[in-house]
């Protein structure tokens, strides 16, 4: 049996304390009554009813809700297909540089992927607005729905596909009932992270979003620069929790896809 | 094997929809940015000449290719502020991945020494925040280094400083959000690696008397390389070209080069300047970016 030393455990308690505590803190700060961020003037929800009545907040947070809901459907689909794709179609013909457009935007800087896609937008006389977001988001959070459904394909006991074809069902009809069902919670939590991405993003929206689009990040940011207040704090909070619960059931989803349909594993 | 299906008209849609997409979106916006990068800057909408103009035919497409110009190279390259962005960012983001390292790995290596329950809770504690806001995680720093936040309390109080020290548009203050945002993303493939390492060795190790720091030298860490080189290109690459930590939290000396884009386009609306810019930087990270994906497709392949 392994054994936990000293410098594991101290290790362990510093890391997750340095990743919660920021966090705890905003949240805390932001049940201050007092209108000096620093100053501790007891609990209260006062900002979180100033923010009721911040109209054009209310409204930054409906279009960056629309935003993620669209964009998270779409690459679902298409990420979904991609991610079949390159599992299952063995090498086929230009199979690396559809590879390596899956894996680029996971890694390349926003600035790039939000300038490229503005110029797209200008070049081809696109006015900017709403949909040119939710269209640089899709392509932003697909390859992150491929990666997740991908490593869930990967993991997949294909037996059970052979044993459907055996029985004489179609391609189409085994992934219908058979491949799909089973990595379903894969697709699902891979749909959940790709909203939280999307509600989250801050570069591409600005660079994609025109004249009454704008997200709430966008909406923070513009007030975030001027220093740190009180209704933001609130904000952020709302949004922590939203995106904390979303995660926290994508993962139970992912649990349990791993749960079901794997091949059977021997534990060490 | 995977079974290699009959490729019907269905595979051809499920292969040919997210391929256009990508192409649509992804490549050929690339291939615009070059295109403008090569023009020139001009007082018009859009704001740059020359413009691609088919309808002229065959002498439209030669002026088009005669209007093109290094001339916003050779500006990036003559202006100082430029290239000392550009090195200022590799160096921020080369020395705090390594910062990433040195932090991340004791605790992806103290995630894999827990009992496996506990290690699939430390696994989504630590994906978590890495999901959550970006934007918000940045800012929740804000609150804690500003001049009477929570930070200079706790050192006044603690009588470590006499006066509190300003942190915000530090240096500092830009590898605190850098090492913070990023250490998710360290940690994980760390972890992924780590977690398949076979413990039999470290035991035939221990019983042939190895001492223990020279069982990690010689196993652990180089079996744990590939999680080392994804971590690290997964947090270099995208550390280069961020923009919201230094603009938040660095001050006017941490200028990097993702702001430069921002402040071309936005502030001084040289849209084919911040092409180039932005050229120049996958240039700069074209070979990380390569070896990244090569990394991750055999990820993908071995398992």
């Amino acid at each position: 049996m392994r054994k936990l030393s000293a410098f594991n455990i101290t290790a362990l308690v510093l890391g997750i304390g340095f990743l919660y505590l920021p966090i705890v803190i905003l949240v805390v700060y932001s049940f201050n009554a007092s209108r000096l961020v620093a100053v501790w003037g007891g609990w209260s929800m006062r900002w979180y009813a100033v923010l009721a009545q911040d109209a054009a907040l209310l409204q930054a947070a409906s279009i960056s809700f629309r935003v993620a809901f669209i964009s998270a459907s779409v690459a679902t689909f298409l990420g979904t297909l991609a991610a079949v794709a390159l599992v299952r179609f063995g090498r086929f013909r230009g199979r690396l540089p559809f590879a390596a457009m899956i894996y680029a935007p996971l890694v390349m800087p926003e600035v790039i992927t939000g300038l490229s896609m503005l110029l797209l937008f200008v070049a081809v006389s696109i006015d900017r607005g709403f949909w040119t977001v939710v269209i640089a988001h899709t392509t932003m959070v697909t390859c992150f729905v491929a990666v997740i459904v991908q490593s869930r394909l990967v993991d997949f006991d294909v037996s059970l596909e052979e044993a459907a074809m055996d029985l004489g069902a179609s391609p189409a009809q085994t992934f219908v009932l058979v491949t799909l069902p089973l990595i379903f919670p894969a697709i699902a939590a891979s749909w959940m992270l790709a909203f939280a991405l999307s509600l989250d993003d801050l570069v591409i929206a600005s660079f994609t979003t025109g004249p009454g689009a704008t997200t709430l990040p966008i909406r923070i940011y513009s007030e975030v620069r001027l220093g740190v207040s009180p209704e933001m704090n609130a904000v952020c909070t709302i949004v922590v929790a939203v995106v904390g619960l979303a995660v926290i059931a994508a993962s139970i989803l992912t649990k349990l896809s791993a749960a079901r349909g794997a091949p059977a594993r021997v534990q060490p | 094997m995977n079974p290699q299906p009959q490729r019907s008209r269905l595979a051809g849609i499920v292969l040919w929809l997210p391929y256009a997409w990508l192409v649509a979106f992804f490549l050929l916006p690339f291939l615009i940015v070059l295109k403008i990068s090569l023009s020139q800057s001009a007082i018009a909408q859009p704001p740059y000449t020359p413009l691609f103009d088919l309808s002229a035919g065959w002498s439209g497409v030669r002026s088009f290719f005669a209007g093109l110009s290094l001339d916003n190279y050779v500006f990036l390259g003559s202006d100082p502020l430029y290239v000392v962005s550009y090195m200022k960012s590799l160096q921020i983001a080369a020395f705090s991945t390594l910062m990433l390292l040195v932090i991340g790995y004791p605790i992806a290596y103290a995630i894999t020494r827990t009992a496996p329950r506990l290690q699939a809770v430390l696994v989504v504690l630590v994906i978590l925040p890495f999901w959550t806001s970006f934007l918000i995680r940045i800012y929740a720093w804000m609150n804690i280094l500003q001049h009477d936040g929570p930070l200079n309390q706790l050192l006044l109080a603690l009588h470590i400083v006499r006066e509190p020290p300003a942190w915000l548009s530090t240096n500092t203050a830009v590898y605190i959000g850098i090492v913070y945002s990023y250490l998710p993303f360290m940690i994980l493939p760390l972890y992924a690696a780590l977690e398949k390492l076979d413990q039999s060795l470290l035991e035939a190790a221990a019983d042939l008397g190895c001492p223990r720091w020279r069982t990690f030298w010689s196993i652990t860490l180089p079996l744990s390389a590939p999680g080392v080189v994804a971590g690290s290109l997964l947090c270099f690459i995208p550390i280069v070209g961020e923009f919201v930590i230094p603009d938040l939290l660095g001050g006017s000396q941490t200028a990097m080069i993702g702001q430069a884009i921002w402040s071309e386009f936005f502030a001084n609306k040289d849209w084919p300047t911040a092409a180039a810019v932005a050229v120049v930087l996958v240039c700069l990270l074209v070979t990380p970016i390569v070896v990244f994906q090569h990394q991750t497709m055999r990820g993908m392949e071995r398992d």
